[in-house]
């Protein structure tokens, strides 16, 4: 294997005058055997990588791609040519698009409650306070937890009757659904909703404060003997300075919220009457257990052209920006 | 890569069988699993004792008798075993001896060329089985040995039924809304469902349609896949109008079928329940999910889905369904003779013995020690015919349609009509 990089004519590729600019650090730069060493060295370092993405996503991007266009069954050879006709059912089925309403709706929730409730938690402890690191933890813990224990765990406590939540609800006077608040269709995205909340709060808390410890103290320090308040610090210093780690932040969330699986699979599976579906309980449930690999493979490749549609736009729109600044 | 290679071998494999038809790898091809002539894999679920020390013991008896054969036993978790058949029929790499439910799912499989027809081969033992064995035919060929098959109905905890004064289980529909009732008026949440998991949900139309419509109708619909008789409809109506005496437990919509003591299972299981409808394996599941082991016990009562009034269908027919042992096409030919040892009186016997289900050798019937499965074993054999399970009988995928609909009934998202509309246009798209 040869790396691109080093069969560029000389001088003409910027990726050989890195090469060089990289050769010239080291010790002695000796002609030919070190280059072709350090080509070895580039391909050897490199492959494993590349090996491991055609493994796990090259093909099976194209495998799906390709399977999308037949229909088949999950097994025996690929012979039943549909053309789009896949296409055509997944973006026809009511339940597909429902699925991609309810992956919307909870991509912008995400963005619109945890970003306020992150920002305003991480500019809290980052302020000196009694038991901050206790706090911190606290905080971060759900993150770290295993979604499927905290997915069984909650969907434990939502039990209707005999469920914890039920239990300290009802002995304060708060009423109830009959059904409990998984078993009700207009209310289970919600809950689900809440417990990703609950979930990945700690992540968007972590990053941001992360951001706010590289805010320098001399600029708090300058704009509080100009006379600023806490407020206004944190308004128009820390807030804007994090703002590269915000915009990661959403990013990330937007992604996550696109591919939302486990915790929907385990606390509803995608009920009570598809009021839960994402585009990836959609598939799994069409592929594996409905057997049309075919209709699976179509909402993949669409689940994959809306996020990747959705990560190059805000690469463009938004991030570009910090990557600007940088260079 | 070795993998993507494999599977290219397989399609090349299954290409040249579809060309020639002639079985791929006639000539000492090794890509059939297991390798060599003598050696047989053989995939089960029965995974707990006592079921997993007796298959052992078992293939340890086929390996004596036949000097120089290795068997190798896998047993699994049942899921992990359905996961891992998918896989296997993906790449082709099937196992010698393994698992069928028999239905669409099989036809698919034999139309894919990955079964073995045992039609000739073990004409003795199918000829003993008799009528189950209809589940695992395709085309009046039999491509697997169905050694375990068993009937659905309402399991109940008798404690409960008597505390509430019902003396004798319902026996037509309207009875079982008016026990409904009397559980109620007596505090008892009448019926668990595990409608997250929409199977169970699904059981409760195919009754329905079983009990609405002639068994004519219903081989008819196997076949034709034409689902435009009028007693379809009747079938959602009649559980339409059964849903609405609000039977189940709070959240039935989300309950899983048996994760759990707050599965439906798990409520019949801790007596918060005062019925379910499932299948026979029931009471073992019950087991797994009590404390003491002991599931409902002695309080443990079945009794057979209502008749419905006016009915076409015939009240003793039941829905029911079971696992039978195929060969791989590619297996060696004394993976034959395992799965017919697997049927033989003595192997069938000590099955029911362990009460590891209901066998089908008639020769086993008076082994079962489990007085609830005995019971469900003289339902069985006396029923005039056993319906399988529909999602199983349609295959999978028009299977899976017709319960997702029938689960938004039982959310009253949809109408009698809506399930036979999304049964029929999953149908279609299989003709």
């Amino acid at each position: 294997m040869t790396s691109p990089v080093t069969a560029a004519p000389e001088g003409t590729d910027p990726g050989a005058a890195v090469t060089r600019r990289a050769e010239a650090r080291r010790v002695t730069p000796r002609s030919g055997a070190g280059k072709r060493r350090q080509r070895l060295e580039i391909a050897i370092f490199v492959a494993p990588a590349l090996a491991l993405m055609a493994v796990f996503v090259v093909y099976p991007v194209y495998s799906a791609a390709r399977m999308s266009l037949y229909r088949w069954k999950g097994f025996g050879p690929l012979v039943d040519f549909v053309g789009l006709r896949n296409y055509v059912r997944v973006l026809t089925d009511d339940v597909f698009t429902d699925a991609v309403v309810h992956n919307f709706i909870i991509v912008f929730a995400s963005i619109l409650v945890q970003l306020p409730l992150g920002l305003a938690l991480a500019l809290l402890l980052n302020r000196r306070i009694r038991g901050r690191g206790l706090l911190r933890t606290i905080i971060f813990v759900p993150y770290v937890l295993a979604e499927v224990i905290a997915g069984v765990v909650w969907f434990q406590m939502l039990q209707p009757r005999t469920g914890l939540l039920e239990t300290i609800l009802g002995s304060v006077g708060i009423p109830v659904p009959e059904q409990g608040f998984l078993g009700t269709p207009d209310l289970a995205l919600a809950t689900v909703f809440v417990v990703l909340t609950w979930k990945y709060l700690g992540l968007a808390v972590l990053l941001f404060l992360a951001g706010l410890q590289g805010v320098p103290d001399e600029l708090h320090e300058a704009a509080q003997l100009d006379g600023a308040s806490w407020w206004q610090v944190q308004r128009r210093i820390a807030i804007p300075l994090i703002a590269p780690t915000i915009r990661t932040w959403c990013f990330l969330s937007m992604i996550g919220s696109l591919q939302l699986f486990d915790m929907v699979w385990i606390l509803t599976g995608g009920g009570p009457a598809n009021a839960t579906t994402t585009m990836a309980t959609y598939l799994i449930s069409q592929g594996t257990q409905g057997g049309n690999f075919g209709i699976a493979g179509a909402a993949s490749v669409v689940l994959f052209l809306i996020g990747f549609v959705m990560a190059v736009a805000y690469q463009f729109l938004v991030l570009r920006r910090d990557t600007k600044e940088d260079a | 890569m070795r993998r993507s290679g494999r599977a290219a071998l397989s399609v090349l494999c299954s290409s040249a069988v579809l060309l020639t038809a002639s079985a791929c790898g006639s000539g000492g091809d090794s890509s059939a699993s297991g390798g060599d002539e003598n050696t047989i894999t053989w995939w089960h679920n029965s995974n707990n004792e006592p079921g997993k020390g007796y298959y052992e013991q078992v293939a340890k008896d086929f390996e004596s008798d036949n000097p120089g054969v290795n068997v190798e036993v896998v047993a699994m978790a049942h899921e992990d075993m359905v996961d891992k058949l998918a896989a296997a029929f993906q790449s082709g790499d099937v196992p010698d001896v393994y698992m069928e439910r028999g239905g669409g799912e099989l036809a698919d499989h034999v139309e894919a060329g990955l079964v073995r027809d045992l039609s000739e081969d073990a004409a003795e033992e199918i000829e003993k089985i008799g009528g189950s064995v209809a589940g695992w035919q395709v085309d009046d060929k039999t491509y697997a040995l169905p050694f375990s098959v068993g009937v659905v109905g309402f399991w109940y905890n008798t404690e409960l039924f008597e505390q509430a004064g019902i003396t004798a289980p319902p026996t037509t529909m309207e009875e079982l809304a008016s026990t409904v009732e009397t559980l109620k008026g007596a505090g008892i949440t009448p019926a668990s469902v595990g409608a997250g998991d929409k199977w169970p949900a699904a059981h409760y139309w195919y009754y329905t349609a079983l009990r609405s419509c002639s068994e004519d109708v219903l081989t008819d619909a196997v076949t034709s896949l034409d689902f435009s008789d009028p007693c379809f409809v009747e079938a959602g109506e009649e559980l339409e109008t059964f849903i609405g005496t609000e039977p189940f437990n709070p959240g039935f919509l989300t309950t899983p079928a048996q994760e759990g003591a707050t599965s439906a299972s798990g409520l019949l299981a801790t007596g918060q329940v005062a019925m379910e409808l499932a299948g026979h394996w029931e009471p073992g599941v019950m087991q797994g999910l009590t404390e003491d082991g002991q599931g409902l016990g002695a309080n443990t009562g079945w009794f057979p889905f209502p008749a419905v009034e006016g009915g076409d269908g015939d009240p003793e027919a039941a829905l029911g369904g079971g696992d039978a042992w195929a060969v791989a096409q590619e297996a060696p030919d004394k993976a034959v003779d395992l799965v017919k040892y697997l049927l033989s009186d003595e192997v069938q016997q000590g099955f029911a013995e362990n009460d590891m289900g209901l066998p089908t050798n008639p020769a086993a019937g008076d082994s079962v020690s489990d007085p609830a499965l005995a019971q469900l074993l003289e339902v069985r054999n006396a029923a005039p015919f056993v319906q399988l399970y529909f999602d199983t009988a349609f295959g999978t995928s028009v299977g899976n349609a017709m319960n997702d609909a029938v689960a938004l009934l039982f959310a009253g998202q949809a109408t009698p009509q809506d399930i036979v509309d999304e049964t029929q246009e999953a149908a279609d798209q299989e003709k």
